[in-house]
């Protein structure tokens, strides 16, 4: 179980299992640092959602051009074999399920892989969804990067979201500072724990565990 | 009928109050920085504009709405960290919004241009966003009925326009252009620059003429403000 991992260490997990080969969509926020650990041998290709297959790393200096933006809004590099697409064949390759992988924050995911990363549900809250709803909705394979607890030590990981969902029953897998979950038919599996053993992060939560450790 | 004009001022002239314009543009790349100085100098009011955000800082759409302008935008991702003049006119009720997922953004404006009237997406359903839409279950997953997103008038930025109107784009300022493009009454391009009709490859031809209205060179668009790290 060694310790609980910080947010490199998590980032550097998770880019050590996306399989070779595969498209992947890193969302805004902290998915964005898995792309920092992803290898030439792994040959994964990132789209972005505002029209690029092949993006590169964050464009610095004179690589900055206005028009190779990605999906946060920042300057980004193009690597050989990239293409460019409008917005529509961009999310018909999420909403088509040609995504592999897609790496999402959450505020809550469910046992039965519900998603609630868009909305506080704060009445006075501007609402902004972007292409959150559809990256859930599409890729094959969807992995939340999240902290476990919140600041008050409530699990975000939970009988049934309490914000408002971006998504029903699409994540697959969680990814958090002190274990893994898989989200299966028959309920979540702990993969591995970081810093606590099975039984301990059992007592913490709501959520019935199964374990796999 | 296409046309060719000196400038952004002539291609947004007759531009009604109360239209519905497409403003293509994800942050700034691909945003017609000059076309929308244009509409704001031109008066036009009470529009509907649709566009993935609800402007930023104090440029293009941002300042539309500032100006009040705008009745009611139809976006996917309003707030942001600079977009502070539709934050104000969103909570004085100036300014109604229509939140719609990207994607369904794209594919309702998609579907105007391909006369599609409708389309059912997995997209938002069991979410809010979908309450009170049209539901289905189409072998055993859930789908949301969406209508397509007709525009008046679609002003949007390429790159090159060849005498015929056919246009190709830069990197990831393509964005809503194509779709855009096809889903106007009236389709309104500032480019970088025009060629002669043939110097295009048809081959690498993105958006036919066929779509395209009006057409104005703006040899240096207005150039962003790097260090602003728009979210």
């Amino acid at each position: 179980m060694s310790t609980k991992l910080n947010k490199e260490q998590l980032a550097q997990l998770v880019a050590g299992d996306i399989a070779a080969g595969s498209y992947v969509n890193l969302g805004i926020g902290q998915p964005t640092l898995v792309s920092n650990y992803l290898t030439a041998e792994q040959n994964i290709t990132l789209h972005t959602e505002n029209g690029m297959l092949g993006m590169g790393p964050v464009a610095v200096g004179d690589e900055i051009d206005e028009d190779l933006i990605n999906a946060g809004k920042i300057p980004v590099t193009e690597l050989p074999g990239a293409s460019y697409f409008h917005h529509a064949d961009s999310f018909a390759i999420m909403r088509g399920g040609h995504l592999d992988v897609c790496v999402l924050g959450a505020f809550q995911v469910s046992a039965t892989g519900d998603l609630a990363n868009w909305h506080t549900g704060a009445p006075d809250a501007i609402p902004a969804v972007g292409g959150a709803m559809d990256l859930a909705t599409g890729a094959k394979e969807v992995y939340v990067m999240m902290s476990l607890f919140t600041k008050d030590g409530k699990s975000k990981l939970v009988p049934e979201c309490s914000y408002p969902l971006t998504g029903v029953g699409c994540v697959t897998r969680v990814y958090t500072n002190e274990a893994v979950f898989l989200i299966g038919p028959d309920g979540v599996r702990v993969r591995e724990t970081y810093g606590m053993s099975f039984e301990e992060l059992a007592a913490r939560m709501d959520t019935p565990l199964l374990s796999s450790v | 009928m296409l046309n060719f004009v000196d400038s952004a001022a002539e291609a947004v002239a007759g531009i009604r109050d109360g239209s519905t314009v497409l403003i293509g543009g994800f942050g700034n790349a691909g945003q017609p920085m000059e076309l929308i100085d244009a509409l704001l100098d031109g008066g036009a009011t009470q529009l509907t504009v649709v566009n993935n955000n609800a402007g930023q800082a104090d440029a293009g759409l941002a300042l539309l709405i500032k100006e009040r302008r705008v009745s009611k935008i139809i976006c996917s991702f309003p707030r942001q960290s600079d977009s502070w003049h539709f934050d104000a006119a969103y909570r004085s009720g100036e300014t109604e919004l229509e939140l719609v997922p990207q994607g369904n953004l794209a594919e309702r404006i998609r579907a105007a241009g391909a006369g599609i009237g409708g389309f059912f997406t997995p997209t938002g359903y069991g979410t809010m966003l979908a309450e009170g839409k049209e539901t289905r279950l189409i072998d055993g997953r859930g789908y949301v009925f969406e209508t397509p997103i007709h525009g008046d008038i679609a002003l949007i930025k390429a790159l090159t326009a060849d005498r015929s109107g056919n246009l190709v784009y830069r990197k990831t300022a393509r964005n809503f252009g194509p779709i855009m493009a096809a889903a106007a009454k009236r389709t309104i391009v500032q480019v970088t620059g025009i060629v002669l009709t043939g110097q295009l490859d048809p081959e690498a031809v993105v958006t036919p003429g066929i779509y395209v209205n009006t057409v104005v060179e703006i040899a240096a668009p207005a150039k962003a403000v790097k260090e602003q790290g728009n979210q």
